[in-house]
């Protein structure tokens, strides 16, 4: 078994406001593991905790949010313990980050080069000669043509398509062994977006990088990750293979949010997820899908579910499954 | 086949390109929308797919009277809808509706809902408050929300909700025709499949024509009837939304098709990669305006555009391979 590169176990992540009077629990007792060279797809909607996640993970919370308890150990080392001057080694050299909004990640006033190569130059300590070759490396790397023409542009001179190709360059630039994408080609068309998907997946192989792809698109984690993680009201609610998952989802929320999915060629009724999802600040109880689940029982508006172990590599947090699989446990010993 | 309710001919928008310097000397011009034919039927909807910059939205801006067109005509129930005048144009308007991609900037904050749904009313019709507020409830029950919400601001709403109040503003007036802009592309996952079966019931139940804009294959494909596929500035193919999914034959068609993404990771499909970005619309290349990023190009295809024409009943191509 290849070595664990991440494992966070745990983790919880507070937005405290008022002076502690309110606390948002945006992430509440996450836990998964990441290997060498894996791809996990991290999929919930708008305020489930997504971000926040990764933001802990690269140590770049904003004022307010603050990690309150488990941990994140990246190669044997827990990062919520670094102090900042620590973080700023393992931030760009270890791992990297890909945001939403290529025109928003790059700065106007500096040239391709000089945004493509600051990772090298602090993190792989590259000068002169060495450094421009592997700026011109890294851009042949993301399919940027006559990259030695190019790296001496400005962003603006780029379309959307390959800013957000410079992106990915400057992401592999201090050589990281994980990327965290966060909504990679949410603002691109789609087939610029095929095309970039394609290119990660190429690069990802060449290079060995594991890559978190953070999402509410499950096409592309059905074309592009090996692990999916399902996350609902700061929790994971399922994870598992991404094979397990599409074939056989066994929480109501993944099963809900797979059916909502328009299939092309297909009329079919989608099934929608009634009402909205949960206010943080004041979750349901129980289990925080209550409300809104189809299949819900008594006890799930006083209990939270525990997770249930259904296969290696396949946990779900919900009683429906818990009961199902104890009685097939049953079946089993008799 | 049922009568057409919007019919657009040869439809053109050029946009003049002027130099940024005091003399405004014209240096070209941005054929956003270059001759596009379609009709939409009564209680049909017409599913327009394109990637950005393929003049989606300079062709409902047209529709909706916010821009004039360079050439072409725009009829509606037979006529031309840049002949009407006072209370025709007024009729035009309070019978074709908008609703925009991002409710968060298309409902104004310092108004209340059910003053947002009235204002149509008090524009267009003569009624006294209390009808209004009557026909306000209504609407807001057809769109699945509770009539005492008028009463609220569009902050206290969550996305799909406040989608449900644009929704709600755009039938208030008896429309026959609503352009819809993207109208899901904002929302949660879970959220679009409620609005997208909300729209579904309504045209069911109301009988309005939808013009769907969009870029999800997918989406478009599920909600419309038939779809149009533009790239830069005309419609390449339009064919019976299920006959596209299945049976596509435009070469960019078929590339939007292998470029959408899977419902299931062992979904496979031929990969047909489309090479480089869209050419700028500025100076768009010669011939057939695909053939710069066509996998199946000829020498013919870099002099002479292609013709749009019917390959099966009722589906149309423009490309010279047919």
């Amino acid at each position: 078994m290849p070595p664990l590169l991440l494992q966070v176990s745990g983790l919880q992540t507070h937005y405290v406001s008022f002076g502690g009077k309110r606390v948002v629990k945006a992430v509440d007792g996450i836990s998964f593991t990441l290997e060498a060279g894996e791809t996990l797809g991290i999929v919930g909607e708008s305020g489930c905790g997504k971000t926040t996640t990764c933001l802990s993970i690269v140590g770049l919370l904003p004022a307010g949010a603050r990690i309150a308890g488990g941990s994140i150990e990246f190669e044997g080392r827990d990062l919520t313990r670094l102090g900042a001057r620590a973080m700023r080694h393992v931030r760009g050299a270890q791992i990297a980050m890909i945001l939403q909004d290529p025109m928003a990640s790059l700065n106007p006033l500096f040239s391709i080069y000089w945004q493509v190569s600051e990772p090298a130059y602090y993190h792989r300590s590259l000068r002169g000669g060495r450094l421009r070759t592997r700026v011109g490396e890294l851009l042949r790397a993301v399919r940027i043509p006559s990259p030695a023409q190019r790296m001496r542009e400005f962003p603006h001179q780029m379309s959307g398509g390959m800013r957000q190709r410079i992106v990915g360059a400057i992401a592999l630039s201090g050589g990281p062994k994980l990327i965290i994408a966060d909504e990679p080609t949410t603002n691109l068309d789609v087939t610029i977006q095929a095309q970039y998907l394609d290119l990660l997946k190429e690069l990802q192989q060449e290079t060995g990088v594991a890559v978190i792809f953070v999402t509410h698109n499950l096409g592309i984690v059905a074309r592009m990750c090996e692990k999916l993680a399902v996350m609902y009201a700061g929790r994971i609610v399922e994870a598992g293979t991404v094979r397990e998952l599409f074939n056989n989802a066994q929480h109501p929320y993944t099963r809900a949010l797979l059916g909502s999915m328009p299939k092309l060629g297909s009329k079919e009724k989608l099934s929608a997820i009634p009402g909205q999802p949960p206010d943080l600040a004041n979750p349901p109880g129980g289990c925080a899908f209550h409300p809104r689940c189809p299949a819900a029982l008594p006890r799930c508006a006083s209990d939270q579910p525990g997770e249930t172990i259904l296969s290696p590599s396949w946990r779900a947090r919900c009683w429906l499954a818990e009961r199902q699989a104890r009685e097939r446990d049953a079946v089993a010993i008799a | 086949m049922l009568s057409p309710l919007l019919e657009v001919e040869s439809l053109t928008k050029h946009f003049a390109v002027n130099t940024g310097s005091l003399l405004h000397r014209r240096i070209g011009w941005v054929k956003a929308v270059d001759g596009i034919d379609f009709a939409i039927a009564e209680g049909e909807t017409l599913g327009v797919i394109g990637e950005s910059g393929c003049g989606k939205t300079t062709t409902s801006k047209l529709i909706l009277l916010q821009e004039r067109p360079s050439a072409g005509r725009i009829r509606f129930e037979g006529q031309d809808i840049a002949e009407f005048v006072g209370p025709a144009l007024m009729r035009y308007r309070r019978e074709v509706q908008v609703v925009f991609q991002d409710p968060y900037s298309s409902l104004s904050p310092r108004m209340r809902v059910g003053e947002i749904i009235a204002e149509p009313l008090q524009i267009h019709t003569s009624q006294t408050r209390a009808e209004q507020s009557t026909r306000v409830s209504e609407v807001l029950e057809l769109v699945g929300l509770r009539p005492d919400v008028a009463n609220l601001f569009p902050h206290e709403f969550s996305g799909g909700q406040r989608q449900r109040i644009a929704i709600a503003r755009a039938l208030v007036t008896d429309t026959r025709l609503i352009v819809l802009d993207e109208p899901v592309s904002a929302l949660d996952v879970s959220i679009r499949a409620q609005i997208m079966n909300q729209l579904e019931e309504l045209q069911q139940q109301l009988g309005v024509s939808y013009l769907f804009i969009g870029h999800d294959l997918a989406t478009v494909a599920h909600i419309s009837h038939r779809i149009a596929v533009m790239y830069l500035g005309q419609i390449v193919e339009l064919a019976d939304s299920m006959e596209l999914c299945h049976a596509p034959q435009h070469p960019y068609t078929k590339a939007l098709f292998t470029a959408a993404l899977p419902a299931h990771p062992d979904d496979k499909h031929e990969r047909l990669q489309l090479v480089g970005e869209v050419p700028s619309a500025l100076a768009p290349p010669s011939g057939c305006r695909f053939h710069s990023r066509c996998p199946h190009a000829m020498p013919r295809c870099a002099e002479e555009a292609p013709v749009r024409k019917e390959v099966a009943p009722g589906h149309t191509v423009a490309c010279h391979l047919y």
